[in-house]
């Protein structure tokens, strides 16, 4: 027998006697003033009493028992053991006969018999009403359950933000004991958003209600403030003073431009996320502790841009921190891996999805709640045909700085689905542009920058190359004649514009009077080459 | 990359970058060739990894001196980039160019 099982049998014969004592409390109130009898579950006297043939009676028993001593006390006189298969379960105890006599032997036979027929009934009595109560525990924790559950998706967004240009994925499937996770977009001034997520230690109700309050402090100043360390030192300020003791909450927010790819992001002790494209992966790294811990915490800032092509996916512990049937941990290499090899978000969340749920297979399912938010950079814009900046960056004007510019170039377009004839192209006609805005336009001056801006939208992809030779007057370069060329009437050089103006597909100059700049177009539609 | 050129009989090895840069290396090696006696030029464009228009100048530069040394000038191992860019700026109607490998080793050991 356990010792729990002991305590909670010796209880119930405690309030067994007193219910007895009640009734006899109906005809004489001498009884009815006695206390219950509390006889602990070491006393000698319990062993006695479950090994005693029938009827025991008091005045005869010489024994150190302390539960003796009270049962004398509270006036019993004879006590019937109630055992049902050698376990006691209960006791009979009586007082004076009324008449003042002494018990006789036919008295004490007829309690035998009794005892005999009660002590099986009352043990079924017993095992109904403790099966009742573990079935009413079970009933609340069932109930307790489905509030938390009532909770985190009342909070969690019904809906994903439409960005154009990205693809957003998110996915969120609670463990049996819910969680605290959580995540969440935010609406942001100039078309910006908010990206959130988080985890609270803990599980269930409270860690339920703590989510909803963090979740509804960081919406309310993320709106305010523009700066996500800011935010995070906000509600950790406002989480300190009420958040139940041992409970803390891991949080990552950023601030994603969709227009530039720019994610700027604090991390209160959050996982890390990673950023994949296909062919590797980085992580995106902030210092700050999680929020609810100290107050006066500051949270790092940190920027990070997407290229076209790049995933960020955000999660929680449920899934890097799973198990297996050896107990092998899933681990953060393993989901970086995958992240690695992803072209999209919703493909990203399906693999890791699957293998999580290969690596967890045959084991006691999903230990926590797995929360995952993709956001892919994707280029491509939506029914409107909004333009997106790829990439925005300068050279300084040295001989040969077209090769980093191309490279850049290739990088950038590498997912737009333009083919390789098409993107050869367009990197000779890059060259040639980025050269002359180095050579003519800049005049080779180290410390004077050439700026590329890359733009997409659904029909064209932009690259404008610009110099600040806007004041000198462009004479148009005579066509190169081959054969002049090759019998000394014309030089042998001068074919940069002519290239340019064959590798695409339009080719557009402006000047404001300071800044020249050449505009090279490649249309996307069918983004097949054409020669 | 900086574009290198190694002449071996009639045929001068380009690699790296063919820009303005390489005029001086390609220059040497067509001296060399032309030393060698060889009637004819090829140009093996295997190992390069990018031509820009200041290289376009230096393979015209090449091509009149061939003109008029009397050397025909063949050329191989161009990607379909370049074969393209040679198409259009006419390059290809005074060199042939090779669809695979090298023409006839001729020079060659």
């Amino acid at each position: 027998m356990t010792a729990e099982r002991q305590e909670r049998r010796i209880r119930l014969l405690g309030r067994r006697r007193a219910r007895i004592k009640d009734r006899s409390a109906e005809r004489t109130t001498e009884v009815m003033e006695t206390a219950p009898v509390d006889i602990a579950p070491n006393d000698p006297i319990l062993g006695y009493f479950q090994s005693a043939q029938g009827v025991v009676d008091l005045e005869g028993l010489d024994m150190d028992s302390p539960g003796l001593t009270a049962l004398r006390e509270a006036g019993v006189k004879l006590v019937v053991p109630l055992v049902s298969q050698g376990e006691l379960i209960g006791l009979l105890n009586l007082g004076p006969r009324l008449s003042e006599q002494e018990y006789s032997a036919d008295d004490r036979k007829l309690l035998s018999d009794l005892a005999g027929q009660v002590a099986p009934a009352l043990r079924l009595g017993q095992l109904v009403r403790e099966q009742e109560v573990e079935a009413r525990s079970l009933e609340r924790i069932e109930q307790e359950l489905k509030v938390a559950q009532l909770i985190q998706q009342q909070f969690l967004p019904n809906q994903l933000p439409e960005l154009g240009g990205w693809q957003v994925a998110a996915f969120y499937r609670p463990a049996r004991e819910v969680g605290g996770d959580f995540y969440d977009f935010i609406e942001l001034p100039g078309g910006k958003v908010g990206v959130v997520i988080g985890d609270v230690t803990d599980k269930g109700v409270p860690a339920a209600l703590v989510m909803a309050s963090t979740r509804s402090v960081l919406r309310s100043d993320a709106t305010r403030l523009n700066s996500p360390g800011a935010v995070l030192e906000r509600v950790n300020e406002l989480l300190v003073p009420d958040i139940p003791a041992q409970m803390f909450v891991t949080c990552l927010y950023g601030i994603l431009d969709p227009q530039t790819g720019s994610f700027i992001f604090a991390n209160a002790g959050h996982n890390l996320p990673y950023v994949g494209n296909g062919e590797g992966v980085r992580e995106l790294r902030a210092t700050g502790m999680p929020l609810g811990l100290l107050p006066g915490s500051k949270y790092e800032e940190q920027t990070a841009t997407l290229a076209a092509g790049e995933s960020i996916l955000l999660h929680s512990d449920g899934i890097a921190e799973a198990h297996n049937t050896q107990r092998e941990m899933f681990s953060f290499e393993r989901l970086a891996e995958i992240v690695g090899r992803a072209r999209r978000g919703d493909e990203l969340i399906d693999a890791v999805m699957l293998e999580h749920d290969h690596f967890i297979a045959g084991g006691e399912g999903q230990e926590d709640d797995i929360t995952l938010v993709a956001l892919t950079r994707t280029g491509i814009t939506g029914m409107g045909n909004e333009t997106l900046v790829l990439s925005e960056f300068t050279v300084p004007s040295d001989e040969g700085n077209e090769r980093m510019v191309i490279d850049h170039v290739a990088e950038v377009v590498a997912n737009l689905g333009m083919d390789q004839a098409k993107v050869d192209k367009l990197k000779t006609a890059v060259a040639e542009t980025t050269m002359n805005a180095i050579e003519h336009g800049n005049g080779g001056r180290s410390d004077v920058p050439v700026r590329v801006r890359i733009t997409s939208a659904t029909d064209a992809l932009r690259i404008a190359i610009t110099d600040e030779g806007g004041d000198q007057a462009r004479t148009e370069a005579e066509v190169p004649d081959i054969e002049a060329k090759l019998s000394g009437e014309q030089t042998p050089r001068g074919w940069g514009l002519f290239l340019i103006k064959n590798m695409v597909d339009e080719m557009n100059e402006s000047t404001n009077g300071q800044l020249h700049t050449v505009e090279l177009v490649m249309h996307l539609e069918g983004a097949t080459d054409g020669r | 990359m900086a574009g290198e050129a190694r002449a071996n009989g009639g045929t001068i090895a380009l690699s790296g970058d063919i820009d303005r840069s390489a005029e001086g290396v390609v220059t040497a090696a067509y001296d060399e060739v032309l030393r060698g006696g060889a009637g004819d030029l090829s140009l093996d464009f295997t190992d390069v990894a990018y031509i820009n228009s200041t290289g376009i100048a230096v393979i015209v530069g090449i091509l009149a001196r061939a003109r008029r040394d009397g050397m025909s000038v063949g050329a191989f191992g161009l990607s379909d980039h370049y074969k393209h860019v040679f198409e259009i700026t006419r390059l290809s109607d005074f060199m042939t160019i090779h669809e695979n490998g090298g023409p006839t080793k001729e020079g060659m050991e």
